[in-house]
């Protein structure tokens, strides 16, 4: 029988994932979506009409879906983590509201605009109310964020009245942590909605279908994903020298980095002992972490999970301050091998294109749809890195997890949250994941209501 | 200044109210809508139209409640905490519907096997009909008390919420929305359905004035809430406002009528807000250990930087909203379907 905190953290953690699957195609799409209808207003280039509708309406399954999953985690601070809702209320809350009210608000009301005002609006003001829904979707991950980096690097707040209580508003939303950390994910959102767009339109030119729309839809598609390849490639690196300097401990895990040294190496893959702590074998790029912390090969002090460990000890009391280095080493491996991965092929893809040659490229076209995973692969796996590092700390050095739970819930109530969302969840994807297939299969002329609109014609069915 | 900032607390305990009136009114026709889709939409085409007429607006309107819930969160933390960790399995059957609900709205009309939509029909009306039911549980609760104990921790289970009272207080929630969404649906499209909805509105008041006396009376037996002169008001405001919608709604003039149920159910939110003040929870094993304005609230801090943000965001919400009401004033005819 598993014990109510580690019920309440699977059931966070299956919630939470499973709404971030959604979320980074809406920050990326919503961008991509408002840049096309821009593109269309200064151009009126018909094409750019058809790619925001037809990857618009695409997007919107996948909206919807983000949309209500992210309901749960509004309330989910205080089902499940009570105490930590009084603990944190006065800071968290405030992101929280912040988001609802600048955010929220912004992105669901233009969002609703967006899909039915298609002959309602002029195209000027449509692409107008495509840029406000970008900037809300992306403005709520700013503000999510701003709450979730005072989790990782607390900063402005007094301990007061028992609680820790906001101090300076300036300095929680200029945390240092939460700069790299919202660059990193809006670009992730570029690229996972840059490499969705190639994925399917690749799809649909290995079958010759459509190739007037799919052939500039996987140019767009590559751009995107290698300009928001670079970007979040980038961010991450400097995120990487932030972590290292306030979460040594989760850089260390990461690395599964057991002893300090200087310079420090890169672990390339290592047979990892929690046990006894140590790494039965590696292979190493001797000083690679040294330069990617401190720029460079031979110097740079980078601190290993054991001296962590009983700095942690002195300072806090008895208890294991160390995550799940196993999980957190190939995790974090996984993410940045997967992005490598895209970043490759997509620059391989879009070279081709510019000579002309990758229409007719099956395998590279293939290379390119197998690619559709692989953004999903990135994006939990950063997420959880990001957040099992924090363990076992809820608010470091403030809050332990294990502290942070809700007291009188039972976990019979939290299996029968776990059991029904999951239920709910499979039944949403399946009806969405259907949909969004029937809609790739249909191509940009089998699926417009709209079109159906604007010539009178049938009135009953959607397709 | 002083009075402002010594009173920081009850000005978020109105906003408070304010954003629960906002979500009761706007989400409260969508609710009813919901109920009544598979009743009185007879047709597909019916169906579509009495969807369309909520399609560009009921996602915003849900984000006054996920907005309720964060404002609640900033401002008065320990009642977000008890609140939700209290009523954990009612709230994960609201949060389950409205997820069922949203997703029905976005994919109901995408596939056109009869057997799909007929599905997505029936999750809309669960959907509308499990929150609203527990919505009403829940306002009933927060006046009639529930196990908190003296550390702010409700120490019950799921069926401790659910009494005589609550269950007619989430009765009467449903029927007042299904009024208020009968009265919305007539006013936003054509045709037969139109004209039908509005007939329900007319049968359902009379449901509605019965549901008001019972709790009218239920309310005196088992709550303190008539103790308060203001809620009392502010009660018998909800009954006249109501009597006047369904006199105009009978006259056909379902707009003024939709007027009228809108303000009943501010006037009904302020009843309870005005009954409970300055509780936000009442403790029903010791009217000491409730849970007040006073002992769940943020730091001044946060209040005042809050109140600043809210004063600057509520009013610009409101004129965007309200712009796309005025957008998509049209009533929704056969052939206008984006849904």
């Amino acid at each position: 029988m598993m014990d109510a905190v580690l019920l309440a953290r699977w059931q966070f953690a299956l919630t939470t994932i499973y709404h971030w699957l959604f979320v980074p195609f809406t920050l990326g799409m919503t961008i991509t979506v408002a840049i096309m209808e821009l593109m269309y207003v200064n151009t009126k280039n018909e094409i750019y009409k058809k790619m925001a509708k037809f990857w618009g309406k695409l997007f919107l399954i996948n909206f919807a879906m983000g949309v209500v999953t992210g309901i749960v985690q509004e309330f989910h601070f205080g089902m499940n983590w009570s105490e930590y809702a009084r603990f944190m209320g006065d800071i968290f809350g405030a992101p929280l509201a912040l988001e609802a009210l600048t955010a929220f608000f912004l992105e669901s009301t233009f969002m609703g605009v967006w899909i039915f005002g298609w002959d309602r609006l002029s195209a000027k003001a449509h692409a107008i109310v495509a840029c406000l829904v970008a900037l809300g979707t992306n403005l709520s991950a700013f503000w999510i964020l701003t709450a979730n980096s005072f989790m990782q690097h607390p900063v402005g707040y007094v301990l007061r009245n028992g609680r820790a209580e906001m101090g300076n508003f300036v300095e929680i939303v200029t945390n240092p942590y939460l700069h790299g950390q919202f660059a990193h994910i809006v670009f992730a959102g570029l690229m996972t909605a840059g490499i969705i767009i190639a994925s399917i339109s690749a799809w649909h030119l290995i079958r010759k279908n459509y190739v007037e729309f799919y052939s500039p839809s996987v140019k767009w598609g590559l751009v995107i994903a290698i300009i928001g390849g670079f970007l979040v490639s980038g961010a991450g690196h400097f995120q990487g020298q932030t972590v290292t300097k306030l979460q040594p401990m989760k850089m260390a895990a990461m690395e599964a980095l057991w002893e300090t040294e200087d310079p420090a190496p890169f672990t390339l893959v290592a047979g990892i002992d929690e046990a006894g702590r140590k790494n039965n074998f590696a292979l190493e790029v001797p000083g690679g972490l040294s330069f990617l912390t401190q720029n460079s090969f031979t110097s740079g002090k980078v601190e290993g999970i054991n001296d962590l460990q009983a700095q942690a000890v002195a300072k806090y009391g008895e208890g294991n301050y160390i995550p799940n280095v196993t999980a957190m080493f190939w995790a974090f491996r996984a993410m940045v091998g997967a992005g490598s991965l895209m970043l490759l092929v997509s620059l391989l893809g879009l070279y081709m294109y510019k000579k002309g040659k990758l229409l007719d490229n099956t395998l590279l076209l293939k290379a390119i749809f197998w690619m559709l995973p692989l953004p999903y692969i990135c994006n939990s796996t950063g997420w959880y890195v990001a957040e099992a590092g924090r363990q076992p700390w809820l608010v470091y050095g403030l809050q332990k997890t294990v502290d942070g739970a809700s007291p009188f819930v039972t976990a019979p109530e939290i299996w029968t949250t776990i059991i029904g969302f999951t239920l709910v969840y499979i039944f949403a994807a399946i009806a969405a994941i259907y949909l969004a297939m029937q809609h790739i299969k249909a191509g940009p002329a089998g699926n417009n209501s709209h079109d159906i609109i604007e010539t009178k014609e049938e009135t009953k069915l959607w397709k | 200044m002083e009075m402002i900032t010594s009173n920081l607390n009850v000005i978020w305990f109105v906003l408070i109210f304010i954003l629960f009136a906002g979500f009761f009114v706007l989400e409260g026709f969508d609710y009813g809508l919901g109920i009544l889709l598979p009743i009185i939409g007879k047709t597909d085409v019916e169906r579509r139209q009495m969807i369309n007429s909520i399609g560009p607006v009921w996602d915003g309107n849900e984000v006054w409640m996920i907005t309720a819930g964060g404002a609640m969160f900033a401002s008065f933390p320990h009642v977000y905490a008890t609140l939700f960790s209290g009523f954990y399995l009612a709230l994960f059957l609201m949060l389950a519907a409205l997820i069922i609900r949203g997703v029905s709205f976005e994919f109901r009309s995408k596939d056109p096997a009869p057997a799909w939509r007929k599905t997505f029909d029936y999750c809309i009306f669960f959907g509308s009909f499990i929150p609203a039911l527990l919505w009403g549980i829940t306002v009933g609760n927060l006046i009639q008390g529930t196990p908190i104990d003296a550390n702010k921790h409700f120490v019950g289970g799921f069926f401790d919420l659910l009494s005589v009272y609550t269950l007619l207080c989430g009765l009467a929630f449903i029927l007042v929305f299904v009024y208020h969404g009968a009265l919305y649906v007539s006013i936003k499209t054509t045709g037969a359905i139109a004209e039908r909805a509005r007939a329900t509105a007319l049968v359902e008041g009379v449901f509605v004035a019965i549901g008001a006396i019972a709790l009218v009376v239920a309310t005196y037996v088992y709550t303190d809430l008539f103790k308060s002169t203001l809620a009392t008001v502010a009660f018998s405001l909800a009954i006249l406002c109501f009597l006047v919608s369904w006199a105009f709604t009978r006259v056909r003039k379902p707009g003024m009528g939709f007027v009228f149920s809108c303000l009943m159910i501010i006037m009904i939110v302020g009843a309870y807000f005005a009954g409970l003040f300055p509780r936000i929870m009442v403790s029903s094993l010791n009217p000491e250990w409730s849970l007040t304005i006073t002992n769940a609230s943020s730091s001044p801090y946060t209040l005042t930087l809050m109140t600043i943000v809210a004063c600057l965001f509520v009013p610009i919400i409101l004129c965007y909203q309200a712009w796309v009401y005025i957008t998509f004033r049209k009533r929704v005819d056969e052939k206008d379907l984006h849904y």
